[in-house]
């Protein structure tokens, strides 16, 4: 499989340089370590109350820190215009897209991982109760996001007002993720956790990933392509 | 689509309006509903209103798609005004259902089922425009692409709208169907002339997209043989 | 699949939304031969090397790459393309020897560390800024890995995006002699620039296009007060 292959490559260069930077890494997480603080101002700490807040936080934490690093990592690919390199590669520009997806899962997940347990820790949740489920669903969530959003990102690339309409054309596109994952997150953490509830969103998310990264693979090229 | 389609069209649904609304007001029964009452007539055009702004979603998705594809400026003029009327349907049938809600439960807006699609939807649709609007030249595949995700979207937004309790169920379920058969009558009379009204908007739209491509082409073959210089 | 030996254009068109940014271009670019491409801003340049390099796609018209007398496409057009432009298509926070190896692995050629040693000597990096982050490169060091990773994959269609921008008139003269190589060797050569210094006496082909529409093309070599002319003729 030569696709995998060179998206393998791809997503590994992006990855090398963010381990020698570490700039998306480092800003993305402590923006989003900002939100939970700043939500835990913005909300009283009261047991029932942040019970059921704290899915909601966390998954709002995860998008907005989301954008933020998937707009950079994309704005590195138009520093040098490498992504025009990259496109004019003898690689299938399916492989670009996956390469990218798949750096960006990464970094949001690594994001998510930062943000659970920095909630769980100032507002008391056992967010942990069931690491194994949790950790399911925040991959589930980060590779829908890093799917949708890097189709997006890349043909964003050469349009002026890009970080405005990054959100605009996600959000609307990504409500039902961060739904089904906020849902997911509160049938997991409630007082007598909600099995069937939880499986139904995180089935839900497997299938919303796997529509959506079907969408993305045959519409790429026909987006990035001027 | 010719020309002469849109005025007939127009008339055919000023006609049907006019029937519709006379049809509403004295042939179609109250309901027996001590809120309701009067207020439940609303209901003839918001649903009416509701089917418009799916069906023409629909077509805005699908063209979407061909256009993405085949990148014919057709396309593209029939997803762009289909997703313009559906934005302006879609702001009817939001308006509507805030009315009715006032009047059913005495609050602008309840997070009823079949109100948070059609909200959700639009702002794909408001999405859609503003992208039209500021993408520069990226627009029409940006746009595109929005709307070909939106649609892939919209049996997503129905399960997680049905089965998220996030917010308190009200409303009633499936209304057309239980419809006396006077009310179903004045019901499909008015989905009809709406949907007459909703083509005639398109249509005329996509008129306009290809009269204003047109004029830039003569506009251009006059500066190519050196007029207006 | 080989290098190819020509690229014809017919009845090019490209509009953006109702914009016309090219209007029924036909051009031939034969291998051997370097094609200079000029025009003002928003003439259509950009955008005719955008679809010839494959990365735009016309709304008419069409280009046909021709290897060995058969038309090929997609990633076997790709393959034979190398692009330099005034942007340095390499990664700032890799070094050169980095950046060259990607792109060794994207177009699986050798990308051993004899060979790229012997690329970046061959464009002039000198040794010791090699294993350095290319963010810390003078322009003139950026130009030269650039090029050497358009060369590295021994394209037989050289496509150049206002290459000569930003360089001091020694590193543009050293390109221009580069690019003759190129072509001397076999490969078609396409550049598209304002600096008709750098290009003089070098071309065997130009091409003027203004509004989206050739106005100008004749085969030979020009000098640098003929291309002037000819520029000022039919550009305006």
């Amino acid at each position: 499989m030569s696709v995998l292959r060179h998206a393998a490559r791809v997503a590994w260069k992006d990855l090398r340089i963010e381990l020698r930077s570490k700039e998306i890494v480092y800003t993305m997480a402590f923006f989003g370590a900002l939100i939970v603080v700043v939500y835990s101002f913005a909300f009283p700490v009261k047991p029932d109350l942040v019970r059921a807040a704290v899915p909601g936080m966390l998954w709002v934490a995860i998008a907005f820190a989301g954008t933020v690093g998937l707009g950079r990592a994309f704005d590195r690919e138009r520093e040098n215009d490498t992504m025009r390199a990259l496109l004019l590669a003898p690689i299938p520009r399916l492989a670009v897209f996956l390469g990218k997806a798949a750096a960006i899962s990464l970094l949001v997940l690594l994001v998510a991982l930062v943000c659970a347990p920095l909630l769980a820790l100032l507002l008391d949740v056992d967010l942990f109760a069931m690491p194994a489920e949790l950790l399911l669903l925040l991959v589930l969530g980060a590779i829908g996001f890093a799917n949708v959003g890097s189709v997006f990102a890349a043909t964003l690339l050469k349009v002026r007002s890009r970080d405005v309409l990054l959100p605009v054309i996600l959000y609307p596109i990504l409500i039902p993720l961060f739904v089904a994952g906020t849902s997911a997150t509160e049938a997991m953490i409630a007082v007598k956790p909600d099995l069937d509830k939880l499986w139904y969103w995180i089935g839900f998310l497997g299938i919303y990933d796997a529509v959506f990264l079907v969408l993305s693979m045959w519409v790429f090229e026909a987006l990035v392509i001027e | 689509m010719s020309n002469k389609g849109i005025p007939v069209l127009a008339a055919l649904a000023a006609i049907g309006f006019v029937v519709t609304i006379y049809l509403v007001f004295t042939y179609a029964p109250l309901v027996e509903d001590p809120v309701l009452m009067f207020n439940q007539k609303i209901f003839y055009y918001h649903v009416a209103h509701a089917f418009m702004l799916f069906l023409a979603t629909a077509v805005c998705g699908v063209c979407s798609l061909v256009f993405l594809k085949t990148r014919k400026p057709k396309y593209d003029d029939l997803a762009l005004a289909s997703a313009e009327v559906a934005a302006m349907f879609g702001a009817v049938v939001l308006a509507t259902g805030m009315i009715w809600a006032k009047a059913a439960w005495d609050i602008w807006w309840v997070w009823e089922k079949r109100l948070t699609m059609s909200l959700l939807l639009w702002l794909v649709l408001v999405g859609y425009v503003l992208v039209r609007r500021f993408a520069g030249s990226s627009a029409d595949r940006l746009a595109a692409g929005l709307a070909a995700f939106g649609t892939v979207g919209i049996p997503f937004i129905y399960f997680m709208v049905d089965a998220s309790d996030h917010h308190p169920k009200a409303g009633a379920g499936g209304v057309a169907a239980t419809l006396p058969p006077e009310m179903k009558l004045v019901f499909w009379l008015s989905v009809l002339t709406f949907l007459l009204w909703c083509v005639a908007l398109v249509m005329s739209r996509v008129q306009s997209a290809r009269a204003e491509r047109e004029l830039r082409e003569i506009r251009e073959r006059g500066l190519d043989a050196g007029l207006f210089t | 699949m080989g290098a190819l030996d020509k690229v014809e254009i017919k009845k090019l068109t490209k509009r953006y939304g109702t914009e016309r940014a090219l209007g029924g271009v036909n051009l031939e670019l034969a291998a051997g031969k370097m094609t200079a491409l000029l025009g003002h801003n928003g003439a259509g340049k950009t955008t005719l090397l955008g679809i010839v390099s494959t990365l735009v796609r016309a709304t008419d018209g069409t280009v046909t790459y021709v290897s060995s007398g058969a038309p090929v496409e997609g990633e076997h057009v790709r393959r034979q393309i190398g692009m330099l432009a005034h942007s340095s298509l390499c990664y700032a926070e890799l070094s050169a020897v980095e950046n060259l190896a990607l792109t060794a692995g994207l177009y699986e050629v050798d990308g051993s560390p004899e060979a790229i040693t012997a690329m970046l000597d061959r464009v002039g990096l000198e040794p010791k800024a090699r294993d350095r982050a290319a963010r810390t490169y003078s322009r003139g060091m950026l130009q030269r890995l650039a090029l050497a990773r358009a060369l590295l994959t021994k394209p037989s269609l050289v496509l150049l995006d206002e290459p000569f921008t930003g360089l001091d008139r020694g590193g543009a003269l050293a390109l221009g002699e580069q690019l003759g190589i190129l072509r001397d060797a076999g490969a078609i050569v396409v550049v598209v620039t304002h600096d008709l210094e750098a290009i003089a006496g070098r071309t065997d082909h130009v091409a003027i296009l203004r509004r989206g529409q050739l106005v100008f093309e004749e085969r030979g070599s020009y000098s640098y007060e003929q291309l002037k002319d000819v520029y000022h003729r039919f550009a305006n």
